[in-house]
């Protein structure tokens, strides 16, 4: 079995991994943070597109777990000189690792890794497709901070259409019970929403006060100007988290971000580093979210 | 003394099926009709054709043969044993081989290459722009010298509407025709799939339907405006097909083909992410697939046109995003075609041989089998169950390998002589 994506797990599975992140929080707390629940396996780390937070999350997971880790990047390798990335996963494989975990510019990427490898994969990221490990750790630091899911009106702010956070996000979070509203401009929503479980706004102002979360994604300079939207400073006034919005939210909701942050664009910098910004809650929740989907994968009797 | 007899068969005349022995000797059909004298022994072969149907050969308007440059994928011989292993005896091949064929010489090696194969017509069209770059003319002269009638920078579109303007122009007195791979660069923004709920979920950048419909429109009014014969390659919209249905009424010399996919697969399909599914045009909405059905069944889209386009094997798997447009076509064309559409034997025959040679103006090819005409023949079986396995092909792209299609083909006839039979070159 594969980590892909979210879709094709139901509420059931999604429990049980954020059961066990509750599990391994507990481990990471204690003075040796390590178990050997994974000890004798290896987990190979094969990263397409730079990562440094995704990657070092994934690597202290594994090495919680007392698994063994091997780091794949393409620079300066063997794909530098035109190897596929098919030819590169069956190397990998021959040295024998139990699960692969997989980012990669292009989606369905991981997709095509389980198929041609056989082994268990875990998508880290696969173009603007699926990053289903940041919904678990999202939805655990939700659920850390409201008991549930359920019934939560959860805003997801900014560059939607072109977010695989967006996608693994909406799709975990519906399915454990939250209501999902995207906040953007019509550039930045989803092209056809027909199969997205939420409400669509095009007003940040209008939904804010009913917000219990936040959630705000990075929006990329690169899209302004001739691109997607006219310019930063026009994103900024409309869709920017800023003083005036923050204030304007209910007191007990709170702010999150996958990072890394753009300060004073998405994020007002006094609102990046107010106490229900959950930005550095969400970095330690993903250490103990990727344990969980590791050891369920790996671990027990799901092994195989 | 006939070559062959094709007996018990039923033949598809201008006048309809009538069950008949085809006589053929000479490269022509000598005679139609039942009471003919039997072969004498020895003189000829008679081919027991019980239970199957005798068409025209059929005609495909499009295929990629990858000869010169990308030998690799296909060549000019292994496309032409796919094409008579699909039941086809003329073929065209596009213009953007390496280098595209874009000059005389180039396309008299094409015809050359077909004609030393000699298993069937291998036509050669020409691009409407120097090296397919889009700036300026192709040497349309020499093009037309050597026989080439339809012109097209397929692959691309021919973005520049005054250049285009001038092609046509051009090629109006020549009897030319312009064949657009309609698809706005702007528009289609680097998709690769269908846009629509499905690329949306998925997040794939898509190709909206809109990037087809606005170079068919744009590009109708210069027929308007000039005259000329214009064609739309793999349609894939219904927007597109309401296009061509008003250009018709309105009497604009406009005629479309449709890729057999387009009729089968919807981009449903893609939620595999499978890149055996990734062709441009994308595969469409159900609601396009059912509406360029409905235009073939009526006539609004001429013929059926397979865009045969070999990828090798390490191209093609690969991540989704990354994989070469594509799919192979020509040994599943009819097949395909008879299990998604509701058209009869004569239709298809129609629409994959009859239509498509008027089109590219082929006098030999696409007659209704008649005593005297060229013997340029297809036999289909075409109610039997068939499931494509192996190809003649160099390339396996095809999304149809293993599914359950119905009218396998039998025997081809090109120019008098039956070329292929039981999976393999006839001698």
């Amino acid at each position: 079995m594969s980590f892909l994506g979210i879709e094709g797990h139901d509420r059931a599975d999604l429990e049980v991994i954020l059961d066990l992140a509750d599990e391994f929080t507990e481990v990471l707390n204690r003075p040796i943070p390590r178990v050997p629940a994974l000890q004798g396996k290896t987990v190979a780390h094969v990263f397409y597109e730079s990562s440094t937070r995704t990657r070092l999350s994934f690597e202290r997971a594994a090495k919680a777990l007392s698994a063994d880790v091997m780091n794949f990047a393409p620079g300066g390798s063997s794909v530098s000189k035109g190897e596929s990335l098919k030819d590169t996963v069956l190397t990998l494989k021959a040295m024998g690792p139990d699960l692969m975990v997989v980012r990669h510019g292009s989606a369905g990427a991981p997709t095509r890794v389980a198929a041609w490898t056989g082994l268990p994969v875990v998508n880290a990221g696969d173009g603007a497709h699926q990053h289903p490990t940041q919904a678990m750790l999202d939805s655990l630091t939700i659920r850390r901070r409201f008991g549930k899911l359920d019934n939560l009106r959860i805003g997801i702010v900014g560059d939607i259409r072109h977010s695989r956070v967006a996608r693994s996000n909406v799709a975990a979070f519906t399915t454990l019970g939250a209501d999902v509203v995207l906040v953007a401009p019509r550039t930045l929503l989803p092209v056809d929403s027909r199969e997205w479980p939420v409400t669509l706004s095009e007003s940040l102002d209008e939904v804010i006060g009913d917000l219990d979360v936040v959630y705000l994604l990075r929006i990329q300079a690169e899209r302004g100007g001739a691109s997607v939207f006219p310019s930063l400073p026009e994103y900024v006034s409309r869709f920017g988290l800023t003083n005036r919005r923050f204030a304007a939210m209910n007191p007990e909701a709170v702010v999150m971000h996958p990072g890394p942050m753009n300060r004073g664009i998405e994020i007002a910098d006094s609102v990046a580093d107010d106490e229900r910004a959950l930005v550095l809650d969400q970095v330690a929740n993903g250490v103990a979210a990727r344990m969980a989907v590791l050891f369920w994968l790996l671990g027990g009797e799901r092994s195989g | 003394m006939a070559d062959y007899v094709l007996a018990g068969g039923t033949v598809l005349t201008a006048n309809g099926p009538i069950e008949a022995d085809v006589h053929i000797a000479n490269q022509v059909i000598e005679a139609i009709g039942p009471g003919d004298p039997p072969v004498a022994n020895g003189a000829g072969e008679r081919i027991d054709c019980t239970g199957l149907t005798i068409g025209p050969g059929l005609v495909d308007l499009h295929t990629h043969l990858r000869e010169p440059g990308q030998e690799w994928k296909e060549d000019i011989e292994s496309g032409s044993r796919a094409a008579v292993a699909g039941g086809f005896t003329a073929i065209l091949a596009m213009p953007n081989t390496n280098p595209p064929i874009d000059s005389g010489h180039l396309a008299r090696y094409v015809s050359d290459r077909s004609a030393q194969v000699g298993l069937c017509d291998v036509i050669p069209t020409g691009c409407i722009t120097e090296s397919m770059a889009g700036e300026g003319l192709a040497h349309l002269d020499e093009l037309t010298a050597a026989g080439v009638r339809v012109f097209t920078d397929d692959g691309v579109t021919v973005a520049d509407a005054g250049l285009l303007r001038r092609a046509m122009e051009y090629l109006v007195e020549r009897d030319g025709l312009i064949a657009q791979h309609a698809e706005d660069p702007g528009l289609a923004g680097g998709g690769h799939m269908h846009e629509g709920a499905v690329s949306s979920w998925l997040g794939m950048a898509g190709l909206a339907a809109e990037a087809e419909t606005t170079i068919v429109a744009r590009d109708l009014t210069l027929v308007r405006m000039t005259g000329c014969r214009y064609h739309v390659a793999h349609a894939s919209t219904a927007g597109t097909v309401a296009l061509i249905e008003a250009a018709k009424q309105e009497g604009l010399p406009v005629t479309a083909e449709v890729a057999p996919h387009h009729l089968f697969f919807s981009d449903e399909a893609v939620r595999s992410m499978d890149p055996v599914y990734k062709m441009y045009p994308p595969l469409r909405t159900q609601g396009d697939v059912e509406t360029l059905r409905e235009g073939l069944e009526t006539g609004v889209i001429d013929a059926v046109a397979t865009d045969h386009a070999p990828h090798a094997a390490h191209e093609k798997d690969v991540p989704f995003e990354e994989a070469p447009r594509g799919v192979i076509g020509l040994e599943t064309a009819l097949g395909v075609v008879r299990t998604a559409t509701g058209l009869d034997a004569g239709a298809i025959f129609d629409r994959m041989s009859v239509r498509p040679a008027e089109i590219a103006g082929l006098d030999r090819h696409g007659n209704w089998p008649a005593p005297g005409v060229a013997a340029n023949l297809a036999v289909f079986d075409m109610d039997a169950q068939w499931t494509p396995d192996g190809f003649q092909s160099k390339s396996t792209n095809s999304p149809f390998i293993g599914l359950q299609l119905r009218g396998p083909p039998q025997y081809p006839f090109f120019e008098g002589k039956l070329v292929w039979r039981d999976g393999k070159v006839e001698q």
